[in-house]
């Protein structure tokens, strides 16, 4: 039966014409809202066609990691909650949900988006920690995407609580200093099905994936992050392809930020 | 006394009064407590005389003798397969209805159906603690093979097929596409890839649409917009 | 007294209430209330794993109630729940159980789930006026909506809807109930703090009588998002 929905799947693709009607390399509509939440230290709710997704900033102070003394720490957390599609369960984080985290904190880290150093307070002994977490309220396809949006949008707007005289957090009051952002790394993930390129998949697609790329690319259109999903190989000219593909979608998301 | 509280075509929700005093009569979705008569759940109110129904506008597909629903093959077991109905609970094709055919035990039930398969079939039992059976052994039950599924809520398919099955005929008409609407809410639908999604499209918009008035026209009009051609359908009561 | 807001004594804070918000769920709904806000998710009824909570004479309602990470006022809360979380799942369960009949339903489940996207004090209250009309959005059969407002006791005075500032910094009692309007009953209560016996009874009148407040905001919710005018509009108090 898989066979099946692969190759009614195939014969739209083939024709140009995805299951909404979209082209292949078309996105469903994205919307972005800064600031959603707002107890956190920076925010933000992405919406791409039904899949909606909440980042959330929090910063705390802590000591840091003995190999980077000058360094604040940056953490990615993801939690597919159950209340957002009735196949994830609850628990703790699956296989899904530490990929969906560890992907879009490798877009983040490795493009030096925020610049560690300038998170340190004392160093050795004192430095700012940046957790963003990430909840899916409709899970329909493509978190990858809508994730990394939600998180660099919400790193965007952030802004550092206040610290009292002794040196404690104040998070009732926030200052206007915001979050030392050097760059704005965008992911796209592409899917082959078949011999075909899309992007922005729909659960069934998801489903009938041969394999995908996400690619993180920053603004001067350098790659800083790839992770490759799915269980078939790709050539190296499909790789090529693929990140062509993503270079120029980010290109597009980038104007929604 | 006996004053109705609503009017036919009301939205209530769960414990509304809907009327007071012993003249009006409790029908599916109300029930009578003390002396009013009430809403079991959310729905609009279908007022016949002085019967009061509730149409239910949402809600899981329950699953009733006599559908005929789109299943899908979730087991094989020695006595035949367990499909998902999309609702709680799940049924049993035993080998016997199956196909017309004899099937020997112990045969390759897989080369029937397999896992995954979506087979169109007909609820033939449904026990008090809802243990479902269904056949195979009817016209036009099969399994489906190609095309694909869309889910929609299963109080709209009533909607969607119209009076003696005018509304999908109508579609199936303008876009040239296949397609077999089950009670469940699972809609099989096979055409050629830009004319499934007008189906797809069209579907959605009864599903929004399914209590307004004109719908029938206003379905006609998309359909004839969406596919450039026009129809030719008999004038409906809607 | 002069509330940190500036509220009067008895005035709730501003309230939005939709239906409808999460499309992958049978039933769904949010609830702000100053800035704490809720969204609850109903699937079901459907199967129910282990199988040995499973009941032949009834479908089971199950809640959970969960803070986002980002939700708090202050530090991060760590995900995994931990006791708080579970133990508002099961005063949850409780409120809103003996309004819910799931009869029609042996063997299965009822899931809700709660989220909280921000916090300001009154998190469980909002979380089951949301899941009320959450269930009902998913035709679940229901006696009646519940309603859960917080009510608190500062200096003397009996004070309405109490904030995050009042509750932990003020240290004023905290008194979470749930109100079954049909029924004229309370269907929780739990108290966080000293009171006299005659000052509970007055909090209980006062706590009675905001909640139809918000019973009615809770109604028209529902009904906006099935009007046939099909708007989108969200429901405010003010």
């Amino acid at each position: 039966m898989t066979k099946d929905k692969k190759e009614h799947i195939l014969k739209a693709l083939k024709k140009g014409v995805r299951y909404d009607g979209r082209k292949l390399l078309e996105y469903r509509e994205v919307k972005v809202e800064p600031g959603f939440v707002h107890g956190a230290e920076g925010s933000a709710k992405v919406t791409i066609g039904d899949t909606e997704i909440i980042a959330g900033v929090k910063m705390a102070l802590e000591t840091p990691y003995p190999d980077t003394p000058d360094k604040g720490n940056l953490m990615v957390n993801a939690e597919l909650r159950p209340m957002s599609n009735p196949e994830f369960e609850s628990g703790p984080p699956g296989e899904q949900a530490i990929e969906l985290s560890r992907v879009v904190d490798r877009g983040i880290r490795e493009s030096k988006a925020i610049d560690q150093e300038k998170l340190c307070l004392e160093k050795g002994e004192k430095v700012w920690s940046v957790m963003i977490d990430l909840v899916p309220l409709n899970a329909s396809g493509n978190l990858f995407d809508a994730g990394s949006l939600a998180a660099i949008t919400a790193l965007k707007n952030a802004v550092f609580p206040k610290l009292t005289e002794e040196g404690i957090i104040n998070y009732d009051e926030k200052t206007k200093e915001k979050l030392p952002l050097q760059k704005e790394p965008i992911e796209v993930t592409v899917l082959k099905i078949g011999e075909f390129f899309i992007v922005d998949p729909l659960p069934e697609e998801e489903e009938q994936l041969d394999a995908r790329l996400t690619v993180a690319i920053t603004a001067d259109n350098k790659i800083c992050a790839v992770q490759k999903g799915g269980s078939e190989p790709l050539s190296i000219t499909e790789i090529d392809t693929m990140v062509g593909i993503a270079q120029d979608k980010s290109k597009e998301l980038r104007k929604k930020i | 006394m006996e004053t109705l509280k609503v009017k036919n075509r009301n939205i209530v929700v769960p414990g509304e009064t809907l009327a007071e005093g012993m003249g009006f009569l409790p029908s599916r979705g109300t029930y009578r407590d003390g002396k009013t008569i009430k809403a079991k759940r959310l729905g609009m109110i279908s007022i016949d005389k002085k019967v009061i129904k509730l149409i239910p506008l949402s809600g899981a597909y329950m699953p009733k003798v006599g559908d005929k629903i789109i299943a899908k093959v979730i087991d094989i077991m020695m006595s035949g397969w367990r499909v998902d109905t999309r609702s709680a609970y799940s049924a049993v094709l035993g080998l016997k209805d199956a196909t017309s055919d004899y099937i020997a035990k112990g045969a390759d039930l897989t080369q029937y159906f397999g896992l995954g398969d979506y087979v169109l079939t007909q609820i033939t039992n449904v026990t008090s603690q809802k243990l479902i059976d269904v056949t195979m052994r009817g016209p036009g039950l099969r399994k489906l093979r190609g095309g694909r599924i869309i889910n929609i809520n299963p109080h709209k398919v009533p909607r969607v097929i119209g009076k003696e099955g005018s509304m999908v005929t109508m579609i199936k008409q303008a876009t040239e596409c296949n397609i077999l609407v089950g009670q469940n809410g699972r809609i099989w639908i096979d055409g050629e890839p830009e004319k499934e999604v007008i189906t797809e499209e069209t579907i959605n918009k009864i599903e929004k649409e399914a209590h307004t008035a004109g719908l029938t026209d206003n379905i006609k009009k998309f359909l004839e917009k969406k596919t450039g051609k026009k129809l030719e359908v008999k004038k409906n009561n809607n | 007294m002069t509330r940190v807001d500036r509220r009067k004594n008895e005035e709730l804070r501003p309230i939005t209430a939709k239906v409808g918000v999460i499309k992958n769920a049978e039933g769904s709904a949010m609830l702000k209330i100053g800035g704490t806000t809720a969204i609850a998710a109903v699937y079901g009824p459907r199967d129910l794993y282990p199988r040995f909570k499973q009941d032949p004479k009834k479908g089971l309602l199950r809640c959970d109630y969960n803070m986002m990470p980002f939700s708090g006022h202050g530090d991060r809360v760590r995900p995994g729940g931990g006791r708080r979380s579970k133990e508002i799942s099961m005063v949850t369960q409780k409120a809103i159980n003996p309004v819910i009949d799931l009869k029609n339903c042996p063997n299965a489940v009822v899931d809700v789930f709660i989220e909280l996207t921000e916090t300001d004090a009154g998190t469980r209250c909002a979380g089951i006026t949301a899941a009320a009309m959450a269930l009902a959005d998913a035709g679940i059969e229901m006696k009646d909506l519940v309603i859960a407002l917080s009510v608190g006791m500062l200096d003397g005075e009996l004070l309405v809807d109490i904030n995050g500032k009042e509750d932990c910094e003020l240290g004023a009692t905290d008194i979470p109930i749930a109100y079954i309007p049909s029924m004229d009953k309370i269907s929780l209560l739990q108290i966080d703090g000293e009171i006299t016996r005659e000052d509970l009874k007055k909090a209980l009148e006062v706590g009675k009588k905001k909640c139809l407040e918000i019973y009615e905001i809770q109604k028209k919710a529902l009904k906006q998002k099935y009007s046939t005018a099909n708007k989108t509009e969200k429901v405010k108090s003010k």
